[in-house]
């Protein structure tokens, strides 16, 4: 081995200047991971927890993550949605067991510390000791105050039905935090009106959990891995598109409009993906129907950094939570939904159009697999780079797909809030 | 009576499960009326009675979909599998109009074994199947497969 060149070598730094060759150890290191906990999904960030749809009556709860960290979402008696964080304020213990329930209380069960909806702490059996033979035995020291000694509670927002919450309390508010452009494409899907749940889908994805956000500020890719985008020009580089960031290149839409597919030798010609002659048996698959919300564009894939992907393609409409679990692995939550205004043939076509997405989908599967082969070659020599240069060195918009300027701005922004 | 039905629901379970452990997922569709259906839902969804499955295959021709998606168009690392399933439980049989219905259910487990790894169990569930007896033989009107195993290690390919 050249010793010059190391294959593991901690002590590395940033491969020169600007962000478009990103190194492996970036997706490999286990102390850049806890860092990137702290910096991006413990502080300063909004972190995905759900919908309303999830918990529409009192006392409902559903369990998440931010991070590792288990949180519980809850409805209150006044229809408020608080966050909690799930670690008993006596032990430690995460209690809350079931993805989804209704509960008066939160209770944790190994000594009965009960907590309202909102985590404050309500019941510590024998605070005050028990009594026996005329004598006081045990009990919590008098000077214990139960209201410093409720669970974590963190900061919501709540906008169009979805449900961001962050540990840190001076985080900046929400619509700032996406900042105007991705704002509007957040509002063209969550407009106000009420969201109809249709399930979830779940997978655990073996790679660094950056890689689903660049997936997805990726459009150099759809159009060559994915049959269906590039044969019935679902997502494919002759679309008429856009690629839009906030300011700090944090968060981007991909915005693009359906072409007519079919063989066009400029972008087709040698992909082997593209195959010409291949027809549905049924055509529901991609049986689309114009909805007047979406506008122009036919599909916006908005990464909200660090943890969610909200989807619109076509009609099938999704929330995509990345909820990483080490430096070399994340579950992908896909929470697929669709309006209140739903007739029963447009709920149908959105559950047909999800065979397309997901664990198992036409188009989706691709993805997880990609992701696993690249964290096994970031692994095997993490003093290697990536090259992401399609379209330059620059971290601009564009106005076409050509291009991976959303990842060099991705890591713009991981550079500077990481300090690399 | 009831125990030649049972005869013929074993033969179907194991025939079903030899074809898709095998390569030859074109045969995958026959076992399916022309409007039959196959779902794979995970659990969560199923007791919630939320709708969304992981796949929702409509009709025959959308299986026949499936199968060439899983053969020319879906990149993937390879893996054998293999189904093993339980001793089906004959819930019902109903003589209808369109002949006669049964109603069956079965637990199965499917391991996943990748070129370079070792045997794993890749999911868990159980098959809930009505069956419409044809001309051609029994044939499923749907086949729910609804799946434990909600956490999919990584993607899904090939048919349960």
């Amino acid at each position: 081995m050249d010793r010059a060149h190391p294959i593991f070598d901690t002590t590395a730094s940033w491969p020169g200047e600007g962000s478009s060759r990103v190194p492996f150890w970036a997706y490999t290191s286990e102390a850049h991971y806890k860092r990137e906990l702290e910096r991006f999904f413990y502080a300063k960030h909004w972190c995905y927890v759900g919908l309303d749809a999830e918990i529409p009556e009192a006392g409902d709860f559903k369990r998440t993550v931010i991070g590792e960290r288990s949180v519980i979402m809850t409805r209150d008696h006044d229809g408020e949605i608080h966050v909690v964080e799930n670690v008993c304020a006596h032990r430690g213990m995460r209690f809350c067991r079931e993805n989804r329930g209704r509960a008066k209380e939160l209770l944790c069960p190994y000594h009965q510390w009960t907590y309202s909806l909102k985590g404050d702490l309500q019941g510590v059996p024998f605070r005050r000791g028990v009594r026996k033979d005329g004598k006081i035995n045990g009990g919590m020291p008098a000077d214990f105050k139960p209201s410093e000694n409720g669970l974590t509670q963190l900061k919501v927002a709540r906008r169009g039905g979805v449900v961001f919450a962050s540990f840190d309390h001076d985080v900046e508010p929400f619509e700032e935090f996406l900042g105007p452009t991705i704002l509007e494409y957040f509002d063209r899907v969550f407009n106000g009106r009420t969201l109809k749940l249709l399930g979830y889908r779940k997978q655990r994805i073996p790679g660094n959990w950056k890689l689903m956000q660049e997936n997805i500020k990726d459009p150099y890719h759809p159009g060559l891995l994915h049959t269906w985008f590039s044969t019935f020009g679902l997502w494919r580089a002759d679309n008429d598109s856009q690629l839009k960031m906030d300011a700090h290149f944090r968060h981007a839409a991909m915005i693009s409009t359906r072409g007519k597919g079919g063989k066009v030798a400029e972008v087709t010609a040698g992909v082997d993906s593209f195959k010409e002659s291949m027809k549905l048996n049924d055509p529901r698959l991609i049986d689309i129907v114009h909805e007047e919300w979406w506008g122009e564009p036919t599909v916006v894939m908005t990464t909200i950094f660090p943890s969610v992907i909200l989807q619109q393609q076509v009609n099938s409409v999704s929330t995509r939570h990345i909820q990483p679990n080490g430096h070399g692995s994340f579950d992908f939550v896909w929470t697929h939904f669709g309006f209140e205004e739903d007739d029963d043939a447009m709920t149908q076509r959105r559950l047909i159009q999800a065979n397309l997405f997901g664990p198992a989908g036409f188009v989706s599967a691709d993805d997880g697999e990609v992701i696993e082969w690249s964290q096994e070659g970031f692994e095997q020599k993490p003093s290697h780079r990536t090259l992401v240069e399609m379209g330059g060195t620059d971290t601009a918009d564009a106005d076409h797909m050509v291009t991976e300027t959303l990842i060099r701005g991705m890591y713009a922004y991981w550079r500077k809030v990481m300090g690399e | 009576m009831t125990s030649q039905i049972y005869t013929e629901l074993l033969a179907l379970y194991a025939d079903y499960a030899a074809v898709v452990d095998s390569t030859d997922w074109n045969r995958w569709p026959e076992f399916f009326l022309q409007d039959g259906a196959y779902r794979l839902q995970p659990r969560e969804n199923f007791d919630a009675g939320l709708p969304l499955c992981l796949l929702a295959l409509e009709s025959r021709a959308m299986i026949k979909d499936r199968v060439y998606g899983v053969r020319e168009t879906m990149y993937h690392d390879p893996y054998y599998q293999r189904h093993v399933v339980g001793i089906p439980r004959l819930l019902s049989v109903t003589q209808t109009e369109a002949g006669e219905v049964i109603e069956a259910e079965a637990n199965y487990i499917v391991f996943r074994t990748k070129r370079d790894g070792v045997s794993e169990v890749f999911n868990a569930g159980r098959y809930r199947d009505t069956i419409l007896r044809t001309p051609d033989g029994l044939k499923f009107r749907l086949r729910l497969c609804i799946y434990d195993t909600e956490m999919v290690s990584n993607s899904l390919i090939y048919p349960i």
